[in-house]
C-alpha cells in the first residue's frame, strides 16, 4: 500500500487544462520532490493533494484511502508554505500547539508534543517569542515544528526555502534532508530549484506544463533523461545541445562535428539502437560539461574517452572549476575544466570527451532517442 | 569654508521651521477658536454674556449652564435637560457601532478570504452603499422598518444604523483583510481549524488596528447623526443630537446662551472622548494593510 497514490488527476480551470492526467506513486518514508518550471502545475498538484483545491477528475489516496472529498483536516497531512503562514498573533508555542487544540488534544499529548518538536528542531528557546520576532530560517523552522506536531502520515512541502538567502537555502537544505532522515515521514516536497530537487529527493517528478514528463532517483533522471526539457531543466550548467548529421563510419552509427578547425566524428554508445533510423537526418546531440575536460580522469583506460583538440572561445573560472565555451556545429558548448587549467581564450586545446554518456534527441518530437 | 556653508544652511533651516511651526499655529488657533468661545461662554453668567466680549475670559467660573444643561434645560414641555436623551443615544449607537463593525469584519473576512463566485461583484454593489445619501433611504426604510414593527424603537434605530453603515465597515475590513497572506488560512484549514475558528483565532486577533478605525468612524457617524433620529424616533426616545436642536431652538423665553454651548459640548463629548482614547490608532490603521508586508 502506497503512502500516497495519484491516479489519472486532471485539473481544470474553465475551458484551461492546469494538469493533464498525472500518475504517480508514492511509497511509505519516500522523499519525493515535484521540480518544474513556474505554471507547470506543481504547486496545483500539492495543494490537491491538501484539500485546498479541488479534483477535476481521477482520484487521490493517502495511506490507500482515496481522499478526493475530506477536507484538509481529515487528510492526516501537515503542510509547509512558502511564506511560512505562521499566525503572528501566536507566540511559537501556540503556533505549534494550534492543530492540537483544535483537536482537543489532551495537556499531556501537547506536552509531549511540544517537547518533541523543541527536541528535533532545537528550539526550545524560541517557544515565547512572536513570529515578528523571529529571522527568517527561525520562522521556517517553527512552520516546520508546526508540521511535525501532529504526527501526520505525509508532509506537504510548498516552496519552502524560496523565501531564504541563499546561504541560509543551504543550511536549511541539510536541515530538511536531517529531518527527514530522523521522522521517516513520508514527504512531497514542491521546488523550481533543480539543485534543491537533486540534493533533497529520493526521487524526482519532473514537470512542465501540466504533465509529468520523467520520475525518477536524481541520478536517473540526471544522467538519463527521456526528453530534451528534462535535460536540460536538470543540471547546472545546463546540459549543452549541438545539432548534428548522423553518419555511419566503420559500421558504427554517429554524429558528425565541426569547431574551427574541422570536422570530426563521434561514434554513439554501442546501446543506443534507435541513431541508425536517423540517418541522413539530423539529430541533438546531448553532453553535459563535465564530460568536456582538460585531464583524462581514467588514464587511458575508458575506451569511450575521446582526445579532441578545440578552440577555446572564452573563459570562465568560477572556482572549483573553469568553465570555458567552445563552439561546435555553431553552436556555444560549456566544458567544465580543472581549476588549475587556465587556457588563454583563442587558444586551441586538447580536450577530452566522454563518449559513453553522450545522449540524442529527436529535434521533432524532443524524446531522446535510445 | 566647508563649515560656512554648512552653517549656513543650518540658519536657513532654522528659519524655515519657525515659518512652518508658525503657519501650524496660526492655523491651529484658527480651529481652536470656536471651541474656545464655546468652552469660556458655557462657564460664564448670563449677565457676562449680554455685557461682555465673545472672546474674552470670565471674570467669574460657574458650571451652573452645565448643570442646567445636562439637568434641568426645557424643551418644549420637558425640562430634564440633555440628561435623558444622552443615554438615549449611548443604548442605540453602542449596540449599532458592536453590531455593525463585527458583521463588517466577518464580511471582509468572506470577502477575501473565502473568495466565490461573484464575491468581487457584492463587493463592489456594497461600495455603492457608501454613496447613497440618508436622504434617499428614508421612506423604504421607514416602510421596512413598519414591516418590520420596529418602528419608533431603538431596535429600529440600531437596524438603520447598523444596515446603513455595513457598506463602509465591509470596505475597511475588506481592505484590511486583503493584506492577510491566504496561506495562512491554508495553514490553519490543515490545523483542522473551521471557518468560524479562523475567524475567531486567527483572523480578528490580527483587528485591533482596523477594528479602532471601524469604531470610530461608526460611533462619529451615528452619534452625530440627526436626520434618521429625528425621523425614526419620537419623544422620550430622541438621541442627543435631536434634543439639542430642540433645545437650542425654543424660542420661548431668554435665549441662553451659556446653557446652549454647554449642551452642545455635552453632546460633542463622547465622540472627542473616543478621538482622544483611540485616535493615535486611527491614521496608524487607515493605512495599515495599504501597503503589501
Amino acid at each position: 500500500m502506497g503512502a500516497l497514490s495519484i491516479r489519472n488527476v486532471v485539473k481544470r480551470y474553465g475551458e484551461t487544462t492546469i494538469l493533464k492526467q498525472i500518475n504517480l506513486e508514492v511509497r511509505e518514508g519516500e522523499f519525493v520532490i515535484l521540480v518544474g518550471p513556474s505554471g507547470c502545475g506543481k504547486s496545483t498538484l500539492l495543494n490537491m493533494i491538501a484539500g485546498l483545491d479541488s479534483i477535476s477528475e481521477g482520484e487521490i489516496a493517502i495511506g490507500g484511502r482515496v481522499v478526493n472529498d475530506l477536507p484538509p483536516k481529515d487528510r492526516d497531512i501537515a503542510m509547509v508554505f512558502q511564506s511560512y503562514a505562521l499566525y503572528p498573533t501566536m507566540n511559537v508555542r501556540e503556533n505549534i500547539l494550534f492543530g492540537l487544540r483544535i483537536r482537543k488534544a489532551t495537556q499531556r499529548q501537547m506536552d509531549d508534543a511540544l517537547a518533541r518538536v523543541a527536541k528535533t528542531l532545537q528550539m526550545e528557546h524560541l517557544l515565547d517569542r512572536k513570529p515578528s520576532q523571529l529571522s527568517g530560517g527561525q520562522r521556517q523552522r517553527v512552520a516546520m515544528g508546526r508540521a511535525l506536531a501532529r504526527d501526520p502520515s505525509l508532509f506537504l512541502f510548498d516552496e519552502p526555502l524560496s523565501n531564504l538567502d541563499a546561504k541560509l537555502r543551504v543550511d536549511m537544505r541539510t536541515e530538511i534532508k536531517l529531518l527527514h532522515e530522523r521522522v521517516k515521514t513520508t514527504i512531497v516536497y514542491v521546488t523550481h530549484d533543480q539543485i534543491e530537487a537533486m540534493t533533497l529527493g529520493d526521487r524526482i517528478v519532473v514537470m512542465k506544463e501540466g504533465e509529468v514528463r520523467q520520475v525518477g532517483t536524481p541520478q536517473e533522471v540526471y544522467d538519463d533523461p527521456d526528453d530534451l526539457f528534462v535535460a536540460g531543466f536538470i543540471g547546472s550548467p545546463s546540459m549543452n545541445f549541438v545539432r548534428c548529421a548522423v553518419e555511419f563510419r566503420d559500421g558504427h552509427s554517429g554524429v558528425k562535428l565541426r569547431d574551427g578547425n574541422g570536422e570530426f566524428f563521434f561514434p554513439a554508445p554501442p546501446e543506443v539502437a534507435g541513431l541508425p533510423t536517423h540517418a541522413g537526418g539530423e539529430v541533438l546531440l546531448g553532453i553535459r560539461p563535465e564530460q568536456i575536460t582538460d585531464k583524462d580522469p581514467w588514464g587511458g583506460q575508458n575506451p569511450h574517452a575521446r582526445l579532441q583538440p578545440a578552440k577555446i572561445e572564452v573563459v570562465q573560472p568560477t572556482g572549483p572549476d573553469t568553465l570555458v565555451l567552445i563552439h561546435l556545429n555553431g553552436t556555444s558548448v560549456t566544458c567544465r575544466l580543472h581549476p588549475s587549467a587556465m587556457p588563454r581564450a583563442g587558444a586551441t586545446m586538447n580536450l577530452v570527451f566522454d563518449l559513453s554518456k553522450l545522449v540524442f534527441f529527436d529535434p521533432k518530437s524532443e524524446k531522446r532517442i535510445r | 569654508m566647508v563649515d560656512h556653508v554648512r552653517a549656513e544652511s543650518a540658519g536657513t533651516r532654522v528659519a524655515w521651521r519657525v515659518i512652518v511651526y508658525g503657519l501650524l499655529i496660526l492655523v491651529a488657533m484658527y480651529y481652536l477658536v470656536p471651541l474656545f468661545v464655546m468652552l469660556t461662554t458655557s462657564v460664564k453668567t448670563l449677565d457676562e454674556i449680554r455685557t461682555g466680549n465673545l472672546i474674552s475670559l470670565p471674570t467669574q467660573v460657574t458650571f451652573d449652564a452645565w448643570a442646567k444643561a445636562w439637568g434641568s434645560a426645557c424643551t418644549g414641555a420637558d425640562c430634564g435637560g440633555l440628561k435623558g436623551n444622552f443615554w438615549n443615544s449611548m443604548r442605540f449607537v453602542l449596540p449599532a457601532v458592536a453590531i455593525s463593525t463585527l458583521i463588517g469584519a466577518f464580511n471582509g473576512y468572506v470577502l477575501t478570504q473565502w473568495r466565490f463566485r461573484g464575491s468581487d461583484m457584492l463587493f463592489t454593489i456594497l461600495l455603492v452603499g457608501c454613496f447613497i445619501p440618508f436622504q434617499v433611504v428614508l421612506l423604504p426604510m421607514a416602510q421596512t422598518l413598519g414591516w418590520l414593527g420596529l418602528a419608533n424603537t431603538t431596535a429600529g434605530l440600531v437596524f438603520v444604523h447598523v444596515v446603513y453603515g455595513l457598506a463602509f465597515t465591509t470596505l475597511f475590513f475588506r481592505n484590511f483583510y486583503v493584506s492577510v497572506p491566504e496561506e495562512m488560512v491554508k495553514a490553519a484549514r490543515i490545523d483542522g481549524a473551521g471557518f468560524f475558528t479562523i475567524f475567531w483565532r486567527i483572523i480578528l486577533p490580527l483587528s485591533p488596528p482596523i477594528i479602532v478605525v471601524c469604531v470610530i468612524w461608526q460611533f462619529t457617524q451615528i452619534w452625530n447623526d440627526f436626520l434618521f433620529g429625528v425621523v425614526f424616533s419620537s419623544g422620550e426616545r430622541q438621541p442627543i443630537t435631536v434634543a439639542l436642536n430642540n433645545l437650542v431652538n425654543t424660542s420661548t423665553g431668554v435665549k441662553e446662551y451659556n446653557v446652549d454651548m454647554a449642551a452642545a459640548i455635552i453632546a460633542a463629548l463622547p465622540t472627542l472622548f473616543v478621538y482622544v482614547v483611540a485616535g493615535k490608532y486611527f491614521v496608524r490603521g487607515l493605512t495599515a494593510g495599504s501597503v503589501k508586508g
